[in-house]
């Protein structure tokens, strides 16, 4: 069994490089297709100091030279320098910023996973009574209020009138600063989480294995978690892992409102700046991130379902 | 022989909507120790739902109403605690269809050992030799094997002799054996049935055998109830339903069965119309408008089952005419 998923891995991964290398292409010239350039906030610029910019960025070169020359270096791991944050090169900002964001990003979900998993669970084992429709009702209010409304409700509710928490900041990664932002993050995921939840397991709950296992006279705890809940977690797996390399990579709207050195900022920014290099290289990891978590919901894929197992082989 | 199941005046109604559906009306029959009885009737005609009932496995939208006692003791409706120690122990079900019946993310000895340690109360060793021994008396090949085997690797007549050894794995004292057939071909239907059968004699299990195929009950059962519209029509001796028939439907199904001297080139004599509608309550006798003997009465009485617990009962007007 082992086998034929390591095989099923190192194939996905073979894969995975040719379509990193078309995810750096077409952002490369995307990029370059949008009007306006790095140096363009820079009030009155002499001339010839642009022109001296952009000699000691190589983006005098061709185009095309300019694509070869990148790509070389990416491929020595090499992101290039920032054309806006002068002192960082693009490798050491991500180095900064991925890993506040990860760290808030799997927090969150980790989070949403528990809580939403349970609030699922229960509304499809309650299935049309009260504590069904409470959660529904409210999971729908999750997903449709967006966070930059819950967000600052957040830090106004715990930070300014309770003073239970800091309003804003990073302070390394302390669990107090952690708190707002991960709640905020999660809110949204914890409601699509439950909603998923329930919807499969009242999908699995109507299967006529279910009512065989209840005919031997196991109790319905017993049932749900024998036979119902490795089924009923399917549709989750397949949102996990686009969503969670999503969450990973940093949510401009949370890290702006409470302050946090993440990567989300410099992503955006870096694309208002048309700051070249930082761009291309956040693009990068985020699609080598989603390769891999969308690698992992297949593997758990077959974790969960032996049929699925089979067809890896 | 003693009853072992009795059922009394047994209803389900299914809400569909703003409507109510009838699936099971009145009905009422015992299932006696060690006997093979078959309950016949076409789909709709509430066989199934009136044994789900018995054991609490309607669907959420389903009530039953009446009586339904398990050696005396009342079991309709009875709490959860109650009939999980008699579901799978004393009284088991084995389902249509093997592949939607069994849990595909589980190996089949886990689904069997489940059974074993719950009611026998078995250690993980001992289970896993009951499920063994199971396997091979449904005369699995290679058992060992499939105890590690997921139901999607097998074959249809392999997963329903799954479904079966699940059904006897803790003796119970009855088998309800729902359409265990339907989904096979025949030799392999001819090989469970007759696997069924040895199962109640060597065990001494009451079995219930459900169906829409009259030859199929006739080749089986010892005893034959006839479903129509969710009423009793016609209950007797296989051997007296078969040699004279008193209801028009039952007359009606057997003139109905293909034989190997029918003339090829005729048509098969079928009943004319439709079960009549669920949904709908019928004043006199169901069959009526299907019926070729129909007479005034029959439109406006329900006529009742006559000499119910007798040998060979039916409910139709022809009889006291």
């Amino acid at each position: 069994m082992l086998a034929p998923m390591l095989a099923f891995t190192l194939r996905r991964l073979a894969v995975a490089i040719p379509t990193l290398l078309a995810i750096a292409t077409a952002s490369f010239f995307l990029m370059r297709a949008a009007p306006g350039g790095p140096f363009d906030t820079e009030a009155d610029l002499d001339p010839e100091v642009l022109e001296s910019l952009y000699r000691a960025y190589g983006l005098d070169q061709p185009l095309l030279e300019q694509y070869r020359i990148y790509l070389a270096n990416v491929l020595k791991g090499d992101f290039g320098p920032s054309l806006v944050y002068e002192d960082f090169n693009v490798t050491e900002l991500i180095a900064i910023g991925l890993p506040v964001s990860a760290r808030l990003g799997v927090t969150a979900m980790l989070l949403a996973l528990l809580f939403g998993g349970t609030c699922g669970i229960v509304a499809a084992l309650r299935h049309n009574r009260l504590f069904d429709h409470a959660t529904m009702t409210m999971a729908m209010t999750g997903i449709a209020i967006p966070s930059f409304v819950t967000a600052p409700i957040l830090a106004l509710f715990f930070g300014l009138y309770l003073k239970l928490l800091p309003v804003a900041g990073w302070n390394g990664g302390a669990a107090a600063n952690m708190v707002l932002p991960v709640i905020a993050l999660a809110l949204p995921q914890l409601a699509i989480i439950a909603r998923l939840m329930r919807g499969g397991m009242l999908e699995v709950l109507r299967a006529n294995f279910v009512r065989t296992a209840r005919a031997k006279g196991l109790p319905e705890r017993q049932v749900v978690i024998n036979h119902v809940l490795q089924s009923a977690a399917v549709p989750l797996v397949g949102y996990l892992g686009p969503a969670l390399a999503g969450i990973m990579t940093g949510s401009l709207v949370i890290e702006l409102i409470f302050d946090l050195p993440g990567i989300g900022r410099y992503f955006i920014q870096g694309a208002l700046n048309r700051d070249y290099p930082l761009v291309m290289g956040i693009v990068i990891v985020y699609g080598a991130l989603i390769i891999l978590l969308n690698l992992l919901s297949d593997l758990a894929y077959a974790a969960l379902d032996p049929r699925v197992r089979r067809t890896y082989r | 022989m003693s009853a072992l199941l009795e059922v009394r005046d047994l209803s389900v109604r299914f809400n569909v909507g703003d409507a109510e559906l009838n699936a099971v009306r009145s009905l009422s029959f015992d299932v006696s120790e060690g006997e093979c009885l078959g309950v016949v009737g076409e789909s709709g005609a509430g066989k199934s739902q009136a044994f789900l009932a018995a054991l609490g496995l309607l669907a959420d939208n389903a009530r039953a109403r009446g009586s339904v006692r398990y050696r005396g003791r009342e079991i309709l409706n009875a709490p959860r605690r109650e009939l999980d120690a008699l579901r799978g122990r004393r009284m088991a079900m084995v389902f249509q269809d093997p592949l939607s019946g069994l849990t595909p993310t589980a190996r089949i000895g886990h689904q069997l050992e489940e059974s074993a340690r719950r009611h026998l109360g078995m250690n993980a060793r001992q289970a896993r030799g009951k499920a063994l021994e199971m396997l091979e008396t449904v005369r699995l090949p290679d058992p060992r094997r499939c105890l590690a085997l997921y139901p999607f690797e097998l074959s249809g007549g392999m997963r329903q002799r799954v479904m079966i050894a699940l059904g006897m794995i803790c003796e119970p004292d009855l088998l309800i054996a729902d359409e265990p057939t339907t989904a096979l071909d025949v030799t392999i239907q001819a090989q469970i049935l007759r696997l069924l059968g040895e199962l109640q004699r060597d065990a001494n299990t009451s079995i219930v055998l459900i169906t829409h195929d009259l030859s199929v009950a006739a080749a089986f059962s010892d005893r034959i109830m006839i479903l129509y519209n969710g009423r009793l029509v016609e209950s007797g001796t296989t051997h007296e339903v078969f040699r004279s028939p008193k209801h028009p439907y039952t007359a009606g199904l057997l003139a109905s069965l293909p034989s190997l001297t029918i003339d090829p080139a005729s048509d098969l004599p079928t009943i004319p119309g439709q079960p009549p509608d669920a949904m709908k309550s019928v004043q006199g006798c169901a069959f009526a408008e299907r019926c070729k003997h129909a007479m005034d009465r029959c439109w406006s009485e329900r006529p009742v089952l006559a000499a119910p617990g007798a040998q060979h009962a039916a409910a139709c007007h022809l009889l006291s005419a």
